[in-house]
């Protein structure tokens, strides 16, 4: 038995094509499902009703609320990763025994599950027996609300997503700083060029690709968080941290409407398309322009 | 003097860190040999007789707390869970995703990269759009809170992964030893088997390592399509922690099992980790 040698790679490629393509139907019955009155307590209201549920989400000022959460979460988590990243990326490039070691033990957060991770941190603001609050009352912190009121609620989830996710930033800028070319930085050390205009002008441009995809990996993960959200506040206290996935889950869970949640899910989907389309035009403007300067 | 100022400020820099991202999982290790009255003092208690009392409990199953009714908990079989899902995840992911990795590699074949890129696209879904149908698929083809429909689901996250860290493997060896092999007289499964995979082996190893620890540490999958007797230690232990009569040390110890796991195997691999990590991120 011989196969058509253009066939080939598509025989290699059909198995894993196939299982996926089992998940594109029920992405396409979800895109269905958000233009149906569709609640699972009332199934004879069942029926067709186009934008119906779009025009409902978006006129409610709860959803307004998820998507100002949601923006403000993203925001803060990739700003506050990206800049702690990077610091530590660049505190620990040299190479030498405590470097080393750091670089191995802080990976360990990343591989912890983001909903553990967030237990952890849960048994730790304990109010009762929190070592956190504990060591904030020698400042005079003492009595820090953490997830419990709305107004620290969002710091808290910030800052276990700061400690799960950084570490997946230093490792991506680690390596692309390890892997930066010497002549630069050489000649740049002759010359007598001072810190900073080496790490402005030199540094940073030819980091800036790893810096890019990091943040692009961050962006799609952060904006569509659910794992540390349910698991710590499940969107509350009230909805003051209630995001995409987490009001989309109470939607379909605790209110069955169906439709509704579909509805949000299509559009938190096409803003997510939106930034990976924006990021990949950015990314192949990026190559040829840094193919241009290495053929100069 | 402004050399002075560098370091100690560098040494302050190294402090944080630590403290930040490496102490609160050295605290919940101790927490799990506390027992609650060791955890519930407001002074923490730094030298006290550490107990295995919380893992003999969570081994056994059965706690009696005084004052209630004899508890029983269902984390063995959550453990146990994890593991098949975890590791049947990952083998039908290398049996799908090797041969196309190794098919996008070595062959420009029309539409060869839309078919990789839509693959890759699927780790950006938001998982509920995707889970919500699912769910009520499941449940009608009876699948719901099956091993197989959570397995099958688990593809979305480990088969893009290996594909993209085993694809840059297959790329950096050279055809030639293939075609030499094959000039010999040997069909081309004979120098897939005994030439491209023995020397993508390193890269093999290391993707599936990753996709087990992204497979165990999946959570919303299974918060959706599985009822408590096939969920795995991520659900397992937000029930535990909800249970709000269950002891601390206990719910310490119970994180502490449920991540040693992947910490371990980080430890293990992680130079193939950050690797597989940059290579995924960057080239992908």
């Amino acid at each position: 038995m011989k196969i058509n040698r253009k066939l080939f790679p598509y025989v290699l490629t059909l198995p894993a094509l196939l299982v996926c393509v089992g998940i594109l139907i029920p992405f396409f019955t979800a895109v269905y499902y958000s233009l149906q009155r569709y609640n699972l307590k009332m199934p004879h209201m069942k029926g067709f009703i186009w934008f119906d549920n779009y025009i409902n989400i978006f006129t409610d000022a709860s959803f307004w609320n998820t998507i100002k959460v949601s923006l403000t979460y993203t925001f803060f988590t990739i700003i506050v990763e990206l800049l702690l990243g990077l610091g530590i990326a660049l505190l620990l490039a040299k190479r030498n025994w405590l470097n080393n070691i750091l670089g191995v033990l802080l990976i360990l957060p990343l591989m912890i599950a983001p909903a553990l991770a967030s237990l952890i941190w849960k048994l730790m603001i304990n109010p009762n027996f929190g070592i956190v609050n504990y060591i904030l009352s020698f400042v005079g912190l003492s009595e820090f609300t953490w997830a419990s009121h709305p107004d620290t609620v969002l710091f808290t989830l910030i800052m276990v997503d700061v400690w799960v996710f950084t570490p997946f930033i230093m490792v991506l800028l680690l390596a692309g700083l390890r892997s930066l070319p010497r002549q630069p930085f050489e000649a740049a050390e002759l010359d007598g060029v001072p810190e900073y205009y080496k790490f402005f002008r030199i540094t940073l441009p030819m980091l800036f690709p790893f810096i890019l995809t990091a943040s692009l990996f961050r962006l799609l993960e952060s904006i569509q968080q659910f794992d540390i959200i349910y698991a710590l506040s499940q969107g509350g206290p009230g909805e003051s941290s209630m995001v995409f996935q987490v009001s989309a889950y109470l939607h379909t869970f605790q209110y069955t409407n169906i439709g509704k949640s579909a509805a949000m899910m299509v559009v938190l989907w096409a803003i997510c398309y939106f930034l990976c389309h924006v990021f990949v035009q950015q990314w192949q403007k990026l190559k040829i322009k840094t193919k241009g300067e290495l053929l100069q | 003097m402004k050399f002075n100022i560098w370091s100690i400020l560098k040494i302050f820099a190294y402090a944080a860190i630590i403290l930040f991202f490496l102490f609160p999982i050295a605290w919940i290790l101790n927490m799990s040999f506390m027992t609650n009255d060791e955890i519930l003092r407001k002074v923490p208690v730094l030298f006290y007789e550490p107990t295995l009392k919380n893992y003999i409990g969570i081994w056994e199953g059965e706690i009696s707390i005084p004052g209630f009714a004899t508890m029983y908990i269902y984390f063995k079989q959550n453990l146990i869970n994890s593991a098949i899902l975890s590791s049947f995840s990952v083998a039908l992911t290398l049996v799908l995703g090797v041969p196309a990795a190794y098919a996008f590699a070595r062959y420009k074949f029309k539409g060869g990269e839309d078919i990789a890129f839509t693959l890759l696209s699927f780790r950006f879904a938001p998982a509920l759009l995707i889970i919500i149908p699912l769910n009520l698929y499941f449940t009608q083809i009876g699948l719901y809170d099956s091993y197989i429909a959570l397995i099958w689901v688990y593809q979305l996250i480990t088969l893009p992964l290996l594909l993209w860290i085993v694809r840059g493997y297959f790329e950096d060896i050279s055809p030639d030893i293939e075609y030499a092999y094959r000039l010999d007289g040997h069909s081309w499964f004979q120098s897939f088997w005994k030439i491209s995979i023995p020397l993508a082996k390193p890269g093999i190893a290391a993707a599936s390592l990753l996709c087990f620890i992204y497979a165990w540490n999946n959570f919303v999958f299974a918060l959706i399509l599985g009822s408590s007797a096939i969920q795995p230690v991520t659900v397992g232990a937000l029930a535990f922690i909800t249970a709000s009569a269950i002891p601390y040390g206990l719910i310490a110890c119970g994180i502490v099992v449920s991540v040693l796991p992947t910490l371990i195997l980080a430890l293990f691999i992680q130079k193939y980790l950050v690797q597989g990590l940059s290579l995924g991120a960057i080239k992908g």
